[in-house]
Parts: structure tokens; sequence; C-alpha cells
């Protein structure tokens, strides 16, 4: 007897459960799960992750304790010494005392930082990379090979020459900007926002070209029989067919420039004007390294929005991190 | 921060968005009206000029740059090999050489090994989504706040008063005496080392666990017919069917731990023997104001990720071949 296989119309989700090789119901799936995971197995995975989640836990705690506490006790023993505060906070986010932290103002520079190189870095990936993948020429391979090496090269090697060529070229020309029309700033944000979007162009075409040039090679040809030229494909077709990549890169982009120290050092110039959190964190555990009730909070700040943007959408985060590293 | 300077800020970040969006536009606007002569041309060109220039100039040039300034003084004159002779004769410079390799050698090792053993016990279990996000969690923290994290973990109170730091009050509860670690070497390396396997095991875990997930359940059950204990299924189906995935988790955290840099700078600020390429490049280039050294310590990190690039590129080229 011989049997025809017929297509039967389920959703994505179980039509790969079927393949395979488990059912809906489950009763493959539960037999190889139980068969996998083991008693110790369970144990030891909950060990590590409560190790991986306590660090963070006790800074969290510590943060809402008053100074006295925080400098005299240690954490786990809040239900002895009990006593709560959001003073922490507010000292380090509001208060304009000389010697506070005034986060308030770092924290607008992360952002004023951040989401602009976000949106550079993906708008000139997602060009050069639909360019080399869908409109021929020769060397397109090599360009795109050398694209993808320069990711790995550590951008200390760029750091100094790209500084010194900041000083002479960009610098002068801000401050005539700056004397013409006195509104505009001469300590901008322009320099980390150029270094950041540079830093992150191999990454991002890498992403986003291993994304475009699988897209189906029929709806691009169709367009351009109907007389499309490349600027609408890319605006019209490729564009939000990429929306799933283009988010993911972009949340990479934002993590990496929200947390970095690096750039930030020797690019802001280090004031109030430019300088993100992080650098004003890493001042802080140097100069007042003992004042752990503005640096429980301080720091917790600092991760409020990573974490945020994370937690909510993880599932991108990890799909961009899986198309970057199963290809490459 | 006065409101005027949040304004300003504002100004600035809507501003630079609007002249980017502006240049976008019009680029796109040649694209469209774009003569049909050498039509194919100026697209191809206006599509990718501003990435490519950015990185000619922006990295290319640059890094070029420093492989030359690496053979010149503070002055900027040709001093042969002397930046070198220095990093690998002065005895700092030595140890951050040692620390560096020290570094390299145990963050993708004990990351790796941590991930690959949780992502196969969590794997299809019950709240596996959970048990990922809360070791994936540190990934998504900068290093300065991974840094202030643990620095209070390690912190340290005189024997007999109260610990703060949870590391030496776990001596204490073991009658040992409680230690200054992060002024301790050797130890304090490898307490900073600790923080960097804490950030990237989650990656491990993440990447592992969805090759994991690609092993057919049939070669699994295949095995376990055949009589096979769980560690046997481990290593002859399981490992050979993720040694992709491990390759890229290996090389990815390796490059990552290289270029280490913000841990160092927060927590000893590279003192007490705890330095490291990335940190003492820095410190040489913009705080002891001498490029060439700085140079020279970039240029040893290149080298040092040659290797990987060059076979990530032997990788990519295979597999742009079978497409």
């Amino acid at each position: 007897m011989t049997y025809t296989p017929i297509e039967i119309p389920v959703d994505s989700t179980t039509k790969a459960e079927l393949r395979r090789g488990y059912n809906a119901d489950g009763t493959k799936a539960t037999r190889v799960k139980k068969r996998l995971t083991s008693r110790t197995a369970t144990v030891v995975s909950l060990v590590i992750a409560i190790i991986w989640v306590i660090p963070t836990f006790g800074l969290l705690i510590s943060s809402f304790r008053p100074e006295e506490l925080i400098k005299t006790t240690g954490w786990w023993t809040v239900f002895e010494n009990w006593g709560w505060t959001l003073d922490n906070y507010s000292e380090v986010l509001f208060s304009s005392s000389s010697s506070a932290p005034q986060l308030g103002s770092y924290f607008v520079n992360s952002i004023a930082i951040t989401v602009p190189v976000v949106v550079f870095a993906t708008v000139l990936a997602a060009m050069a990379a639909y360019a080399l993948a869908w409109i021929p020429f020769k060397g397109a391979s090599i360009l795109f090979i050398a694209i993808f090496a320069l990711q790995i090269v550590p951008l200390q090697m760029a750091l100094i020459p790209l500084l010194q060529m900041f000083t002479t070229w960009l610098l002068p020309i801000q401050r005539a900007i700056h004397d013409v029309i006195p509104i505009i700033p001469d300590q901008s944000y322009i320099q980390v926002w150029i270094a950041h979007t540079i830093f992150g162009l191999p990454l991002a075409i890498f992403l986003l070209h291993n994304f475009i040039s699988d897209i189906p090679n029929e709806l691009v040809e169709a367009a351009r029989v109907d007389g499309a030229n490349h600027g609408q494909i890319f605006l019209r077709i490729i564009l939000p067919l990429s929306v799933p990549i283009l988010a993911s890169f972009a949340i990479f982009q934002f993590l990496w420039v929200w947390n970095d120290l690096l750039v930030a050092l020797v690019f802001s110039g280090g004031t109030a004007d430019v300088a993100p959190l992080t650098q004003r964190l890493a001042e802080l555990t140097g100069n007042r390294g003992q004042e752990w009730q503005r640096l429980t909070a301080a720091a917790f700040i600092s991760l409020i929005i990573p974490l945020i943007v994370f937690f909510s959408l993880q599932r991108y985060f990890v799909r961009g991190l899986l198309a970057g590293s199963t290809k490459g | 921060m006065t409101t005027a300077d949040l304004i300003g800020k504002i100004v600035q970040l809507v501003a630079g968005i609007a002249v980017f969006v502006a240049v976008i536009g019009l680029i796109l606007f040649f694209i469209d009206k774009a003569p049909k002569r050498g039509r194919d041309v100026l697209q191809l060109l206006l599509f990718l000029l501003p990435a490519v220039i950015l990185l000619a100039v922006g990295l290319v040039y640059p890094a070029i740059l420093t492989a030359v300034a690496a053979f010149a003084n503070r002055a900027g004159e040709f001093v042969g090999f002397d930046n070198f002779v220095w990093m690998f004769t002065q005895p700092e410079a030595l140890i951050t050489l040692r620390n560096t390799v020290i570094w390299v050698l145990l963050v993708p090792t004990i990351s790796t090994i941590i991930g690959l053993a949780y992502a196969n016990f969590i794997d299809r279990s019950r709240g596996e989504r959970i048990y990922k996000s809360l070791i994936f969690m540190p990934f998504a923290i900068s290093f300065v706040g991974a840094g202030i994290i643990w620095k209070f973990v390690y912190e340290f109170r005189p024997a007999g008063r109260d610990q703060i730091g949870l590391l030496n009050q776990i001596l204490v509860w073991l009658g040992q005496e409680p230690v200054l670690w992060l002024q301790s070497p050797p130890a304090n390396t490898l307490l900073l080392i600790v923080v960097m396997i804490w950030v990237q095991t989650g990656f491990a875990v993440v990447v592992l666990s969805a090759a994991i997930k690609g092993i057919p359940a049939e070669q699994l059950e295949a095995a376990e017919l055949d009589g096979t204990n769980g560690w046997q299924r481990f290593t002859n189906v399981t490992l050979p069917g993720i040694r992709g995935a491990l390759v890229v988790v290996v090389t990815t955290i390796s490059i990552a731990t290289l270029k280490v840099f913000d841990i160092v700078r927060t927590m000893t600020g590279g003192n007490f023997e705890t330095s490291v390429v990335a940190n003492e490049m820095y410190t040489q280039a913009f705080r002891a104001l001498e490029p060439g050294r700085g140079s020279a310590l970039a240029l040893v990190l290149f080298v040092l990720v040659l290797p990987i690039v060059v076979y990530n590129v032997r990788v990519l080229r295979q597999q742009k071949e079978i497409r």
C-alpha cells in the first residue's frame, strides 16, 4: 500500500512540530523531554540561573537603601536592618550641588547620542546592502567580503587618527558655524554620531545583506519589468520586506551605542554637554568609588533603558543575533 | 541641567536627524531622476558611496595610519621597532600582554562550556524561556554597569566589621579573613574575568540553544534506541550537530574579550597588575600621550584578531560558493 502525502492546513508551528516528529498533543514531545532532562540537570541549571541573577538583584535592593545602611550592612541583611528610601535616585538624578552626579543631563545625552546613530547606521547600511545584493557590478562580492572583514577589526585601530581628523577638519567648521549662528553650540554630538555610525556600519551591512539578498528574485524582477528603478524597488519592496531585520539591527545598535564607553571617552570631550551616562558612571567609580548609595542608584538608572529594550524586544534581538552568527 | 540646555539638546537631536533625512531624500531624488545613459552606474554609486566613503575615511584610512604610527615616537619620527621593544621588555607592558592571554584563554572556554551545559540542560524543559532570559540579561547591560555590579560583590570591609560585599561575606561565613580582592594580584585579574564570563555566557546559551533545537529529534531517538546513555548522545549526536555554532560562539567571544576595555577601566583602572592590551592602548594614547605606543598596542590587537578574520572570511566564501 502506498501513501499519497497530503498537505494539511495547519499553522506553521504545528507544521514544524509535525516535521520534527512529535504531534500536537505533545505525547512524543513530552517523552523526549522526560528522557533528556534529568533531575540533576534541573538543579544545576537552577543554581546557575540564581548565581547569574544575584549580583544584579543585590545592586537593585541596595539602591533603595539609605546611605548608612548600605555602607555598614550587607543587602542580604535587609530584613534585620529594615529601611527603604528613594533619596539615592532623587540625589543622583536631580541634585544640582556640584559634587552630585547630576545624571539627568547625561541621561539626555545618552538618548541624544543613541537615537540618531541608530537611524543613520540603519539607513546607510540598508542602502549599501541593497546595492551589494541587487545591483550587479564587478567586485561586488570582494567588496562585501572586505566590509565583513572590517567588522572584526578592532576599533582601537581607528581611534587616534579619527580623533585627529575630527580636530583638524570638523572642529574648525563647527566653530565657524557657531560664530555665525551662536545658537548652534560648538560642542556638539556630531563627532560621537559619526564615529558610532562608522563603527556600526560593517556589522549592519553584513546582517542586512544576508537578509536582503534572500528576498525572492521574482518580486524584484516583477517590479523591474513594471519599469521601477532602483530607488523605487528599494523604497517600495526591499524596505517593507526587511522590517524584521531592520528592527533586529536597530536594537543591536541601540544597546551597543548606549552601553559604549570607549568611543564616548575618546570623542565626547567628557563634559555634561555631550558625554553619555556610561562615561559619568566610570568617573563616579573612579573618584567616589565608596559612595555606594550613589553608585548603586546611578548604575541602575543606566541599566533600566537597555533592560526595557531587551525584555520587550528580545525576540527581534535574538533573531538578529542568530542571523548574524549562524550565517557568519 | 537647565531647561535651556535640555531644549538645546533636543534641538540638536531633531536637527541632526532632519539634516540626515534631507540628505538621504536628496540622494533618492537623484536616483529617481538619473539620466537614462549610465543610469545603473550612477544609481549604484549613490546607493553605495555614502557607506563606503564613511568606512574608507573613518575606518580603513585611520587603521592604516595607526599601523604606520606604531613605528613612530611621540614626535612622529620613525623609530623602527622601539615601541614593540618597549612592549615586550618593560615589566608592566609584559604583564598587560600576559593578562590579555589569560583573558582570551579563559573567557571563551568557560563561557562556552557553561553556556553549552546550560543550553543542553534547559532544552525543552519547563520555563525554558525564563531560564534563557535570566542568563542572557547581563548581555544587555553595559560593561560599566556590570563593573559596578561586581565591584559591589567584591567590596571589602576590614575583619570584624559587617561585610557589604557578598564574596567577602561568604568567606567570613566560612570562617576566613576578608580579602581586598581587587587589589590583590593575581586573584583580581581572575575576578575581572568572572565579570566578562558573566556577560558572555548568555550569548553562548542563546546561540547554542538555537543550534541544539536544529538537531532533528529522530537522530536523538535513533541513538536512544541504540541503547546509548545521555552523555554518549551528547558527544555523538549533539556536539557534531552544533559544531558550526560552537565555532561562531568561541570566535565571537574571543574577539569581544580581546577588545575588552570597559570592565578593566571601571573596576581597577588597569592598576594592581590587571591591565589588558585594549586598556593600555587607551592609557598610552590618550592619557600618557604616547600615540606611538598606543598604536603599537592597537596593532598587536589587530594581529591577534587576524587569524579569526581570515578563518571567517574563508567560511564566508565557501558559503557564497554553495549558494
